[in-house]
């Protein structure tokens, strides 16, 4: 095996972070065991179930389908820069709350990070779409009805904010 | 005064959720010690082989590899696994037991069953020491038919002679009697087959060793974790309070977490404190459909003996089920089949007996609805069945052979998994399913839309089924619950929680006792140093035993509070009012104290607390129901088949259940709707396929389909309660409701939408897709589409 290093240097969550990584090394262990930032969930390893997806330079990826070292010269995003206060939820965050969208909460952080793109494309999504957005994400507990809800009440809440 | 509940019943948003949407919740994966090295299993390749011989020489000197581990290195410490449920005191039972082992030795009995064990610096390198060991394998003919290997050839354990794990008999009145004298006896021959639970989160286990402190603690992905605790001091020789087991969060269990103990559970444990460092192992995807456990296939030959009205005279069923390589979880799932069978229905008589099977398939445990589903699916598509020979509506036959509201408690004459006899404590059944038919709006569909969308040319169909669903089962869990002097209120608990809300559940039971705000409440649930007893999350049990103790425990907090503040104000306990976290002197402005404070004054610095009181506000109680609790429901749907796919479109869902009282709306409703989405994938999109060497040919979340959000209906949920008189919250369990009748469902509602009785076919098993439903049916289509 290649234990050939590279220099990654990458934005994370606003943070410049510069490392040597094994040309192997796959962003979601970059992310959780480098980093420590345990948010990103790893639910399949091979691309399927979308728990691991985060954000770079602002569009979804899977982090479990790139390597670290791809990232070089970009930024990333982690369910970790959604808020950095407990008490106060992000609008998408806090709608996933009082709709009931999350029960054991693995999948989340990965639905959370692929519903923040799809809502800056997407204003007032209808049902459909939500459902159509929301399919490359697995979540096994919640039967997805209350994660639908609960990104309509967000859509409409960030709608109305950005409307103001 | 009592306290008015003010949180029990209400939609309380979840105590958790903030920790699990900013990503800081601690799930087993995220327990990182220092100095923490990794773990990789080498897994059998083959279903069935002798091992020859293992060289693990390369694997050692690959660089960062700090220990390899085979069978025969675990010297005394090798032994199989306990039984975890012993069988039922049934009379003429066989059972043999043979439970999993912690690494193979001489023979392999499952793919994916493990083989070896290697510990590196990184997952990334013990994963290529796995891949260096070589291991000389003899295959042997695999047991992958239960039919023909319940009928002889090869033998999945040699001693046993056979691949018969067990035989059970249970009978009620005298069925041959029934059948002689009915209208009608209907006799078909069933098959129900389950997949793999694929929580979103694989298993786990991290294990250190403080060797200072002489103490073993394991983050481990279980829903039992006190089993685990006291298992694992046994097994390694340690006093039970040398080790702390921790289920922090877990994502999604439903059944195979409580399956123990798993060899991984076992090993690195073992390793840790050998090596005298943290060791990790998280099982891949791959691993999970071999190494967790599944639940799978039954077939039935089942018969009904009805009267002419309709109504059931007796059943009589013959089923074989797969318990996969191992048996460890005893019979609770066949009984379980055995027992739900008889669903809400008033059967005089009943002769039911099964045979489980040793297959070379990974082993089989209780997944959400436990065997439920099998005898669900028999009983309503016999219903079904006679309904149309009968010329009843569909509808009506189950509600002429429902138990009357007025007889209950009622009693089956059968024993169920809790060993107690199958008494249904309560149940109105007639209104659950008549509120289930008028929300789908089932009359004017029959009589008017199904006629117009028929003539229309297109194939919409309507089902509507019935289940019990025994819940809540024994033997006990506890709970402590301590005012602080902070006033908070602390919550602890042996149960560990899975997303069902535990959480937020227990710390409504508790504010509405205790007087406070619920978000003032915390919750600890799944760490044996914080609760040293209990059982384990498993057949929705956790809101219905471990409820009641936290509302025990609430409830004797409370009494504390009154006695403590009425000797602080120099009054009567019956002039106290306790809300707002402060307790007062009824209709007296000022004459207040803050609970914080009352329990500070309860462990004072100086003087004495008075013989026969106790310090501090604080409570431990336990509560054992003395049998489970009977909830029920109907679901209903219609649905349209588009014949030249044969896929589907779900047009509505309706679900009616009642489980009692409710703690909270919003939970359960999420429990259900994620229940109805594993009951959907279990009935047309899940299934293992299992080739006849025994691997299993789709073997990721690729070629498994679990349902996604387009698979997935929006669902219209109705209530009905009628309480359990068995424990004072008078609920009953909900957390496998929704999964458990969607088969027999989906079978009746398709049949329905295809027009397939007329056609002369019957869908007499579940899984369904769209390549078997038009191997089923696809003929009828494709004749009248070129004619
Ligand atoms: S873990 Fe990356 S898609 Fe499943
Ligand atoms: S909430 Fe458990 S997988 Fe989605």
């Amino acid at each position: 095996m290649s234990e050939e290093l590279h220099q990654v240097a990458v934005q994370v969550n606003g943070k410049h972070c510069e490392r040597r990584v094994e040309s192997r090394l796959l962003l979601s262990d970059f992310l959780r065991h480098d980093l420590g930032l345990t948010g990103t969930h790893v639910g399949c390893e091979h691309g399927v179930c979308g728990a691991c997806t985060v954000l770079m330079d602002g569009l979804p990826v899977r982090s479990c389908l790139m390597l670290a070292a791809q990232t070089n010269g970009h930024a990333i995003e982690t369910v970790e820069s959604l808020t950095n206060d407990r008490d106060k939820l992000h609008p998408l965050q806090q709608a996933f709350h009082e709709a009931h969208g999350l029960q054991c909460g693995f999948c989340t952080p990965g639905i959370l990070m692929t519903m923040m793109a799809f809502l800056k494309e997407t204003a007032s999504p209808s049902e459909a779409e939500i459902r159509e957005a929301l399919s490359g994400n697995l979540c096994r507990c919640t039967g997805y009805q209350k994660i639908v809800e609960a990104v309509t009440l967000a859509a409409r809440r960030i709608g109305q904010a950005g409307a103001r | 005064m009592t306290a008015e509940p003010r949180y029990l019943g209400a939609r309380v948003t979840r105590n958790e959720d903030a920790r699990l949407l900013t990503g800081r919740a601690l799930f087993v994966d995220d327990v990182n010690p220092p100095h923490l090295l990794h773990a990789a299993f080498l897994r059998s390749p083959h279903a069935h082989a002798r091992i020859k011989r293992i060289d693990t020489g390369a694997a050692l000197k690959r660089d960062g590899v700090a220990a390899v581990y085979t069978a025969a290195d675990l010297g005394s410490y090798w032994k199989p696994g306990p039984l975890l449920v012993p069988p039922p005191p049934i009379k003429g039972i066989a059972f043999n037991l043979r439970a999993q082992v912690p690494l193979a030795k001489d023979k392999v009995r499952h793919v994916g069953e493990p083989v070896a064990l290697v510990i590196a610096r990184s997952r990334y390198i013990a994963e290529d020491a796995a891949a260096d060991i070589a291991v000389d394998y003899e295959t042997l003919p695999a047991v992958v038919d239960m039919e023909r290997g319940a009928a002889g050839g090869p033998v999945v354990h040699d001693d046993l002679g056979s691949n018969i794990a067990s035989r059970v008999r249970q009978t009620k009145g005298d069925y041959a009697a029934a059948a002689r004298n009915a209208h009608a006896v209907i006799r078909r021959r069933l098959v129900y087959d389950r997949g793999a639970s694929v929580s979103m989160e694989t298993r786990g286990v991290v294990a250190e060793w403080d060797a200072k402190a002489d103490k073993l603690t394991v983050w481990d992905t279980t829903q039992g974790p006190v089993f685990i605790r006291g298992g694992l001091a046994a097994m390694l020789g340690l006093s039970e309070r040398q080790v702390r087991v921790v289920a922090p969060f877990i994502g999604g269990g439903f059944g195979p977490k409580m399956m123990m103990f798993y060899p991984e559970e076992v090993v690195i444990p073992w390793v840790a404190i050998r090596l005298g460092r943290p060791v990790k192992w998280i099982e891949d995807r791959l691993e999970h459909f071999f190494a967790t456990t599944q639940e799978r296939g039954q077939i039935h030959d089942a018969e009904i003996a009805l009267d002419k009205n309709g109504k059931i005279l007796g059943v009589k069923d013959e089923f074989l089920y797969d318990t996969g390589a191992y048996n460890p979880y005893g019979l609770t799932l066949p009984i379980n089949s055995q027992c739900t069978l008889l669903g809400g229905y008033v059967v005089p008589s009943y002769d039911s007996s099964f045979t489980g099977v040793f297959t070379n398939k990974p082993i089989v445990t209780p997944y959400r609805g436990a065997g439920r589903q099998h005898g669900v699916f028999v009983m309503e598509r016999l219903l079904d069945i006679a309904a149309r020979e009968l010329e009843i509506d569909r509808a009506e036959i189950r509600r002429r052979n429902f138990i009357p509201s007025g007889a209950f408690p009622y009693n089956n004459e059968i024993i169920f998994q809790d060993f107690a006899p199958l008494e249904y404590d309560s149940g109105n059944y007639a209104p659950v399913l008549n509120k289930t038919l008028k929300m789908i709006g089932y009359d004017r569909f029959l009589a008017d839309e199904q006629p117009k969308l028929r003539a229309l040319g297109k194939h919409v169909g309507i089902g509507v089924v019935f289940y019990i669903e025994g819940t809540g089962i024994g033997p006990y869990e506890g709970a402590r619950v301590q005012v602080q002097a902070s006033g908070k209120v602390s919550v602890a608990t042996g149960v560990g929680t899975q997303g069902q809300g535990h959480f937020t559940s227990f710390a409504q039971i508790v504010a509405d006792q205790v007087g406070v705000d619920v978000r003032d409440v915390d919750v600890v649930t799944g760490d044996t140093d914080q609760f040293y007893w209990g059982a384990g999350t498993f057949a929705s049990r956790g809101a219905v035993v471990a409820g009641n103790a936290v509302n025990e425990a609430g409830k004797a907090v409370r009494k504390k509070i009154l006695r403590a503040a009425a000797e602080h104000f120099e009054c009567a306990e019956q002039d106290i009012v306790v809300a707002g976290g402060q307790a007062s002197i009824a209709g007296v402005p000022g004459k207040t104290i803050k609970l914080g404070e009352l329990a500070l004054r309860a462990n004072p610095m100086r003087g004495a607390v008075k013989p026969g009181t106790e310090p501090g506000l604080e409570a431990t109680s336990y509560f054992g129901p003395p049998s489970g609790a009977t909830a029920c429901g109907a679901h209903a749907m219609i649905v349209e088949v588009d014949p030249e796919t044969m896929t589907i479109a779900i047009k509505k869902y309706v679900v009616v259940h009642d489980c009692g009282t409710v703690i909270n709306p919003l939970i359960l409703e999420g429990q259900i709707q994620g229940g109805v989405a594993q009951g959907i994938g279990n009935a047309f999109y899940e299934q293992l396929h299992f080739d006849d060497q025994g691997q299993l040919l789709n073997a990721s979340l690729a070629d498994y389909l679990v349902p996604t959000a387009l698979d997935v209906p929006r669902m219209e949920l109705g209530h009905e309660c009628t309480p359990s008189p068995l424990n004072p919250l008078g609920i009953k369990g909900a957390g496998e409701a929704g999964a458990i009748p969607v088969g027999a469902l989906f079978a009746q509602a398709l049949e329905d939408a295809l027009d397939l009785p007329r056609r002369g076919v019957e869908i007499l098993e579940i899984p369904l897709s769209p390549n078997r439903l038009w191997e089923l049916a696809g003929a009828l289509f494709k004749q009248r589409g070129t004619s």
